[in-house]
């Protein structure tokens, strides 16, 4: 594991560094942001990763997290920045908690195909709902903070600054999360559920947690991703989304709430390169990269960047 | 009571052709553990090859009769010759990883393949539809079927039960069953498992590839057919539990139920047919229907 | 376990180092001025790369080839746009909305203009990202009708008119060949673009036969390819005509399945995306079957220099001849010269800016290989155009097309500022 306190140091640095150098990089800063909330999502996953539990269908959390922003903003006029990163993040937190005392009980591809298959039926009731554009969407009105616009033509640096301190509060959270008792216990649940429960702790309970901290990141990735945007669809529930969310998990790695992040980033990047120089076979770029990142690199690429305790 | 009839007439025609790729998938994941997110490419690498076979033998003025073994036989290579070089070049040096790795093993797998089809066949169509409509149709519950589609049951049913011989009868499928039961001990006991597992997965892999074969004369070979199929054989496999033959079997026959059934009395429900049956089925049977005993180590 | 020469840390290292330091280059290069680039976005894989995306681009290399050679394009005499010649860079539409607006915005780094979008989800979500970033971007294909009754755009303009026309221009056909048409069915892909379909249809319908009754209306999914079920069920529903506005893969399936079961004898079926397969699939398409192809384009384009040229110089290339989305994406090059060689000779023949092209653009009339395009609505944004449709009907070994009527923009398209289903259900009120 890292050594102590080195992930805080690194992460406000790192917040540091992109509030100051943003207003330089304008032409990075839709990526990055997109990158930060998908970052959340993949935040979230990684809590559930170290569990041993893969979810396939944060997709839902993502989706329910922008649809409140987008409904919030197109039926009530709601545009406080603030309060509708609030809402999405609520109303996931809310829809997994419920979920959870079902899915508390699965594990493995089982926990996966359940998860997928609530995020599919979410997608099918979209798609079915003529008054929210179907499969078409529809526009998220521009959201303002403190009654001034944040996004929008030379506005992208707020937004941006936003999400870059969402992201950085949540991860600091999470770390601490990680570091208590209920959060060190992701690992030996993995290992082995019956000798915890002899230690007297509920492993259902720990994972029905885990599991809402992870679906109300996810909400909260997906409200950052809808403002930045400016657009939601119910593609956002389909599970190959959902799969492209663990596919940056295990690109980054699970040993750190920085990997999430990092993850996010190179995969943005490698995907804009295949966009811009293989239009024609990108597929096969993506899927290359993600083989060598697999066999080079199996624990992410965060790995190659830890300081590596030694392992009993 | 002929729309029950052409109800179930439509379910077990929808049922053969979930069931041909789903055993492929759960054949492979019983005995290597290995979810094969790449099943849907093999499936679209059979029923375009299938397109070149049939297209070259068709256009050669070949008898079209014989066009019906030309589909499996298309099949056949390409689970022989991608089936051998997928598993010894890639897939060999990622056993005993965790699950979820080597399925975006699969998964990269499954876009490379993607392209390589594009690069090979290109995107327009391809269309073989003389097969589909060369034996005429039948008439059952008031509504024609083309003959045809007794094929496609008959290829299913006997690739059920070839499996389930070759696995209960045979001495070769009865090492495999030690193999899925327990590998190491297996390994001890002198069986190559390593042979084992290439041959299981080339048979999986000709598996799906039939399923595409025999699809390619009902529709238009496009780039992207693959991707659906993967999401349908994955439900029905963890429906009927993973690694299980009669589960996949009644997995697609519950599926192809619904599912007909969604459409002749309430379309609008058969985008959900499918993930509601699953989600109801794990709710009810946490591990799918036919789930093997699992012995829990403490 | 293999042991790497260099370990999985320098690996990593330098595979994020990598893309960086091509970013970092990138950041450098500043746009280009003298050719015009023009980005365009369309699907070159998946499943609408075969029907949609690759005759697109087919059509836009033709087209610019010839407008940089000058005098080729028949009304089009001078070379290239405005005086430059142009370059195209070609953009996958693949991978989803949220990937296409982010692409988006990278390409606009590189090009001075946009062309393109097939799916009305990208169009949605690219409408307001190009008003934002202020880059001329030209919708070329989509067919929903609320990228302009939802907003008003300076920026973005559509060659290319809505799906509504389609359906209700079927509606208006099917209630002047089959009059006494009493149950319909319809067969559709189950997201925004069949249900957009399917109701403006009935809509449609509803008021032209007023009492007619729908025997069944199936959905399945966009790319399922297996339609045993659903051609059952529409076999036992008695419907006299069946609508779909299936495209590419899944409507030459319908009809490879359909066909030898005797629906298109049972009933007449209008397939408003029809023309695409007609090419490889007629001969399965039995006589009867009502097609469409979205506009005046292929088989119903009218017989003029403009449009012989096009076929000829798309068939030359590429061996077949060019469909619907091939004359669409001719159409909104076309117009786009014409905007570009107006604003030029009221710019004293120099090099128009942006902002004069657009003014220029707006409210333009121009011929393309469809006939005459008039960019009538959405504040002189939107383009409108007669509808065709006709019916199959063999002859020996050749597919021709019986009963072909056109339809004038007014009949099937919205006045200004109604929206698609208000017009329809008020009975086609030509307003004003």
């Amino acid at each position: 594991m890292i050594g102590k306190g080195y992930t805080v140091h690194v992460l406000v640095v790192a917040l540091v560094v992109l509030l100051v150098a943003g207003p330089f990089m304008h032409k990075w800063l839709f990526m990055l942001t997109m990158s930060m909330g998908k970052g959340l999502v993949v935040l979230g996953l990684i809590v559930l990763l170290r569990t041993g539990l893969v979810s396939f269908g944060q997709g839902l959390y993502y989706c329910v997290g922008a649809y409140t922003v987008g409904s919030l903003g197109q039926f009530l006029g709601w545009k406080n920045a603030l309060v509708l990163l609030v809402g999405g993040t609520a109303a996931a937190a809310v829809l997994a908690t419920i979920l959870g005392f079902l899915l508390a009980n699965y594990r493995s591809i089982f926990f996966a195909m359940l998860s997928l298959a609530f995020s599919m039926i979410l997608f099918g009731l979209l798609v079915k709902t003529s008054a929210l554009g179907s499969t078409d969407g529809f526009n998220v009105p521009a959201p303002t903070l403190f009654g001034k616009a944040i996004s929008g033509a030379g506005h992208q640096y707020p937004l941006f600054a936003l999400g870059c301190v969402v992201a950085f509060i949540a991860a600091l959270l999470t770390n601490a999360y990680l570091r208590t008792a209920l959060g060190r216990l992701s690992p030996a649940i993995r290992d082995n559920e019956i000798r915890v429960e002899y230690m007297g702790a509920s492993v259902r309970n720990a994972i029905h947690t885990k599991y809402v901290i992870a679906g109300a990141l996810a909400g909260l990735g997906g409200a950052l991703t809808a403002m930045t945007i400016g657009h939601i669809d119910p593609e956002m529930a389909y599970w190959t989304t959902s799969g492209e969310f663990v596919f940056v998990a295990i690109l980054g790695g699970t040993g750190s709430v920085i990997a999430p992040f990092l993850g996010a980033i190179i995969f943005e990047i490698i995907r804009t390169y295949a966009y811009q120089y293989s239009p024609n076979t990108w597929q096969m770029v993506l899927g290359s990269a993600m083989l060598l990142v697999i066999i080079f690199l199996p624990a992410g690429l965060w790995s190659a960047f830890a300081y590596r305790s030694r392992r009993g | 009571m002929t729309e029950l009839l052409s109800v179930v007439v439509d379910a077990v025609i929808y049922s053969s052709w979930l069931f041909i790729i789903a055993l492929g998938l759960t054949l492979i994941y019983g005995v290597m553990k290995i979810l094969n997110m790449a099943h849907g490419s093999f499936y679209a690498l059979g029923a375009y090859a299938a397109a070149s076979l049939v297209g070259y033998w068709l256009g050669h003025g070949y008898p079209p009769l014989a066009s019906y073994g030309m589909l499996v036989l298309a099949a056949i290579l390409v689970g022989l010759i991608t089936g051998p070089l997928v598993e010894r070049g890639l897939l060999r040096f990622m056993y005993g990883k965790d699950e979820i790795i080597l399925l975006l093993v699969t998964y990269a797998l499954f876009l490379i393949l993607e392209d390589s089809i594009k690069i090979i066949w290109g995107v327009n169509p391809y269309f073989i539809s003389e097969p589909y409509g060369l034996l005429g149709v039948w008439d059952v519950a008031g509504l024609s079927y083309p003959f045809y589609n007794i094929i496609l049951i008959a290829v299913s049913v006997l690739a059920g039960v070839g499996v389930a011989v070759v696995l209960q009868y045979t001495r070769p499928g009865k090492l495999l069953l030690a193999v899925i039961h327990d590998r190491e001990v297996s390994m001890a006991m002198g069986i190559n498992v390593n042979r084992f597992y290439m041959v299981t997965f080339t048979v999986g892999t000709m598996l799906a590839a039939i399923g595409g074969a025999l699809t390619a004369p009902t529709v238009s070979v496009v780039p992207g057919m693959g991707v659906g199929v993967i999401v349908l054989a994955f439900a029905v496999v963890v429906i009927g539990g993973l690694g299980s033959l009669q589960g996949a079997a009644l997995g697609a026959l519950i599926v192809g139920l619904v599912r007909s059934a969604a459409v002749h009395y309430l379309p609008q429900v058969e985008l959900f047919s499918i993930y509601v049956v699953m989600a109801l089925v794990l709710i009810f049977r946490p591990k799918g229907l036919f789930a093997a005993a699992e012995v829990r180590k403490i | 376990m293999k042991k790497l020469s260099c370990g999985p840390k320098t690996f990593a290292i330098a595979v994020s180092i990598f893309p960086m330091l091509l970013l970092a280059m990138h950041a450098g290069a500043g746009a280009q001025e003298k050719p015009l680039k023009i980005g365009v976005v369309t699907f070159l894989s998946g499943a609408a790369a075969g029907p949609f995306g690759v005759p697109a681009k087919q059509a836009g290399e033709v087209v610019v080839e010839a407008l940089n050679a000058g005098g080729k394009v028949p009304g089009y005499g001078s070379k290239g746009m405005g005086g430059s010649s142009i370059e195209l860079v070609f953009v996958d539409e693949a991978g989803g909305t949220t990937k296409q607006v982010t692409e988006y915005r990278n390409l606009i780094e590189r090009v001075d203009l946009v062309i393109g979008y097939i799916s009305s989800g990208d169009c949605l979500a690219v409408a307001p990202a190009a008003e934002e970033m202020r880059k001329l971007t030209i919708l070329f294909d989509c067919g929903t009708p609320r990228v302009f009754e939802d907003a008003t755009y300076k920026y973005v303009f559509r060659t290319g008119a809505t799906s509504t026309m389609d359906n209700v221009a079927a509606a208006l056909y099917i209630s002047e060949t089959n009059p006494n048409v009493k149950k319909i069915a319809g067969i559709n892909q189950n997201y925004a673009w069949g249900q957009d379909s399917w109701s403006d249809f009935l809509a449609a319908m509803k008021v032209l036969k007023p009492g007619i009754e729908v025997a069944t209306v199936q959905w399945p999914q966009l790319l399922s390819g297996q339609y045993g079920a659903e051609i059952s069920a529409l076999l036992s529903s008695g419907a006299d005509v069946v609508h779909s506005s299936f495209w590419g893969g899944d409507m030459e399936a319908f009809v490879l399945q359909a066909s030898p079961r005797g629906l298109f004898k049972k009933s007449t079926v209008v397939l408003t995306c029809g023309e695409t397969g007609m090419y490889k699939l007629g001969s399965q398409v039995p006589d009867g079957t009502v097609i469409g192809a979205r506009g005046p384009f292929d088989m119903f384009a009218p017989d003029t220099e403009l449009n012989r040229w096009f076929r000829k110089a798309y068939q030359d290339k590429y061996g077949v001849p060019p469909t619907y989305p091939s004359y669409k994406m001719a159409q909104a090059l076309l117009g786009l010269k014409s905007a570009y060689d107006k604003a030029r000779s009221s710019n004293g023949n120099k090099a128009p800016g942006q902002d004069q092209v657009i003014a220029a653009f707006e409210r333009i009339s121009f011929e393309a290989p469809g006939g005459k395009v008039q960019m009538a609505l959405g504040k002189g944004h939107q383009a409108v155009q007669g509808m065709v449709f006709g019916t199959v009907k063999h002859n020996g070994n050749q597919v021709t097309y019986v009963d072909v009527k056109t339809y004038p923009p007014d009949k099937v398209t919205p006045p200004e500022g109604v929206k698609a289903e208000d017009w329809i259900k008020s009975g086609f009120k030509s307003g004003k």
